[in-house]
């Protein structure tokens, strides 16, 4: 069956994190927050207002950044680090995985502008392989919400979380509706919609449009179950098997590279535990280019018709 | 630590632990950790405020150090274990499966006294900073130190953090450089000359103090005495230190051969035999 889903008004999920970061100053005295020249487009300015000595202005140098949170952890800080996701990840690898995951430090890597929807820049800004570069990573969990509220949230459950976190969000104003209440759980896949012949397994941006998806395929008598997997890393293994063992097939549906990300993740998961069909939703091993989001989901495969085929074609492989 | 040593003592001591450690495994860096040996001995004998007994991570109220080049780890792990951060027997055990005491330094096997993974260069100097801005944060007057290799300052990451550390007036912080003029593939002059470091640091707006005798451990502990006089007036302080890769043992002295190459039985005894067990070997 389908539910409703309400849309409460477009909103970007990076302007979640800004609502939310502001809301930790005012809630956790040792939040502190840091950015590579970019407070604008990761939505500090509140933060910054409020908590002037909280904030560290660090200058084109998220090497330094990284390593600066990092330190800052040891006398109990929690620093927020905001740069865009490519800077966020492939530009500082090295720092992370040393002086942050394998020195397990409590750092939230918040990154902004992630995958194909940063539009018009090109593909040098967009970074479609941070969720395999950081779920590689031994002792890293790894967020991706869907919508404004959901951001928020997972930006407030993070802070009670202690070891290493990447929250992605992303640019453009998209469907806001989750409900401003729900509480974040890290690791616990939310079960959108019901259904029996296919599970949807979606992330970020693209979960709205596995709802919208899952509408469609109503329409054509295929029942389609949606489960937001807000966080990759851990997988909610559980949810997923369940559901699985129900629907015998699977699409997953992301805003990232094939290799790496949530399909790969779960044809991991399925591989070891129970083989089933699957179709991936997401970037087959390419670069994006300047665009609309809206153009550039279509060109490169990750709007709501691709969704749909992908599980006419999987629902047949049972 | 017993005062009934003299700090000589513990740095010939010091000298027998790391080329027996390296010996013993047949890896490791024992060029640097010798050269290194009166820093490390000064800082954590007569200069840090520390507390080996009850290691924490946050360190409150203590001076906290931070290993930049943690291929030197030989020496930090001597000067840990001879300060009481926990037993001297466990050096047998470096670089050896399970071991507290990786090839470089980590936090993640627990080992007290470390307090940030290194061995990947460059990144130390940042994470040194962070724990400065968090001293300050937190209102504790204590001191950070750091130590890094000359050859390590080809990173771009250590001129961010020197920048940064300028500009923000970030003065609760003394980096050392352990100026050798060696790295891994020859004099640093030949594989890529810095140019005047010193100059360099200032340019960058640090409170340059220069120790012409970084193998002379009064020397050492003097002039981090003095460093420290320099703190608290807006900018941050680097001592450039020079010293001799592999001082203390003959042969390794006037070569970047023994960067990363131990000695072998013969050379081991050799090199014993130039520094005569003072406090016991583990």
């Amino acid at each position: 069956m389908i539910h409703n889903f309400t849309n409460a008004g477009d909103n970007d999920t990076r302007s979640g994190f800004g609502v939310g970061l502001l809301e930790l100053g005012r809630t956790n005295p040792n939040v502190v927050a840091l950015c590579a020249d970019l407070v604008g487009s990761l939505k500090m300015d509140a933060f910054i207002k409020e908590f002037p000595e909280r904030f560290f202005q660090i200058g084109i140098a998220e090497a330094n950044m990284m390593g600066i949170a990092a330190g800052m952890t040891i006398g109990g800080k929690i620093p927020f680090t905001g740069t865009f996701a490519n800077f966020s990840t492939g530009r500082v690898y090295d720092q992370i995985r040393q002086s942050i995951a394998y020195s397990d430090k409590n750092v939230k890597i918040c990154a902004s502008h992630a995958g194909i929807t940063l539009g018009e820049d090109g593909a040098t800004h967009q970074i479609m392989e941070d969720i395999g570069l950081m779920k590689m990573l031994p002792n890293m969990v790894v967020i991706n919400p869907c919508d404004y509220n959901q951001t928020k949230a997972a930006t407030l459950a993070i802070a009670d979380y202690v070891g290493p976190v990447y929250l992605r969000f992303g640019r453009p104003k998209v469907a806001n509706f989750t409900s401003a209440t729900d509480k974040f759980e890290i690791g616990k896949a939310l079960h959108l919609i019901t259904g029996t012949d296919v599970t949807i397994l979606a992330t970020g941006h693209l979960v709205w449009s596995a709802i919208q998806a899952a509408e469609q395929l109503a329409t054509l008598g295929i029942s389609a179950e949606v489960i937001n997997i807000h966080t990759i890393k851990p997988l909610d293994n559980a949810a997923i098997l369940a559901s699985v063992t129900k629907t015998k097939c699977v699409v997953t549906a992301e805003e990232h590279q094939y290799n790496g990300g949530l399909g790969d993740a779960v044809a991991q998961l399925l591989a070891r535990h129970l083989p089933t069909p699957m179709e991936y939703v997401g970037m087959n091993d390419s670069f994006g280019e300047s665009g609309t989001p809206d153009e550039l989901l279509v060109k490169y495969g990750m709007d709501v018709p691709h969704i749909v085929a992908a599980v006419k074609k999987v629902v047949v492989r049972k | 630590m017993s005062t009934s040593y003299s700090l000589q003592d513990i740095c010939t001591q010091t000298r027998r632990d790391i080329v027996r450690m390296v010996h013993a495994v047949q890896s490791g860096h024992p060029g640097g950790s010798l050269g290194c040996t009166e820093f490390l001995v000064g800082l954590y004998n007569k200069v840090m405020t520390h507390n080996s007994a009850q290691f924490s991570m946050n360190g409150t109220n203590e001076d906290l150090f931070f290993l930049s080049n943690g291929h030197i780890s030989p020496v930090f792990y001597s000067v840990l274990a001879r300060n009481g951060y926990f037993p001297i027997a466990e050096l047998a055990t470096f670089r050896k499966l399970n071991t507290r005491l990786q090839g470089h330094p980590t936090t993640h096997e627990h080992l007290p006294g470390v307090r940030m993974a290194s061995g990947s260069l460059g990144q130390g100097l940042s994470c040194a900073i962070g724990a400065a801005v968090t001293k300050k944060l937190n209102k504790d007057n204590s001191t950070i130190y750091t130590l890094h290799g000359d050859g390590e300052l080809q990173e771009g990451q250590i001129w961010e953090a020197a920048m940064y550390a300028a500009a923000k007036g970030i003065d609760n912080i003394i980096a050392t450089i352990d100026l050798n003029g060696k790295q891994i593939d020859g004099p640093t002059d030949v594989v890529l000359n810095m140019g005047s470091i010193p100059a360099k640091f200032l340019a960058f707006g640090w409170e340059v103090v220069e120790l012409l005798e970084g193998n002379n451990v009064d020397a050492v502990v003097d002039t981090l005495k003095h460093a420290k006089t320099l703190l608290g007036k807006g900018k941050p302080v680097v001592i450039i230190m020079h010293t001799e890769m592999g001082n203390g043992v003959d042969y390794m002295m006037g070569t970047h051969k023994w960067h990363g190459s131990p000695p072998n039985t013969e050379q081991l005894h050799a090199a014993l035999a130039q520094n005569t067990e003072t406090l016991g070997d583990y």
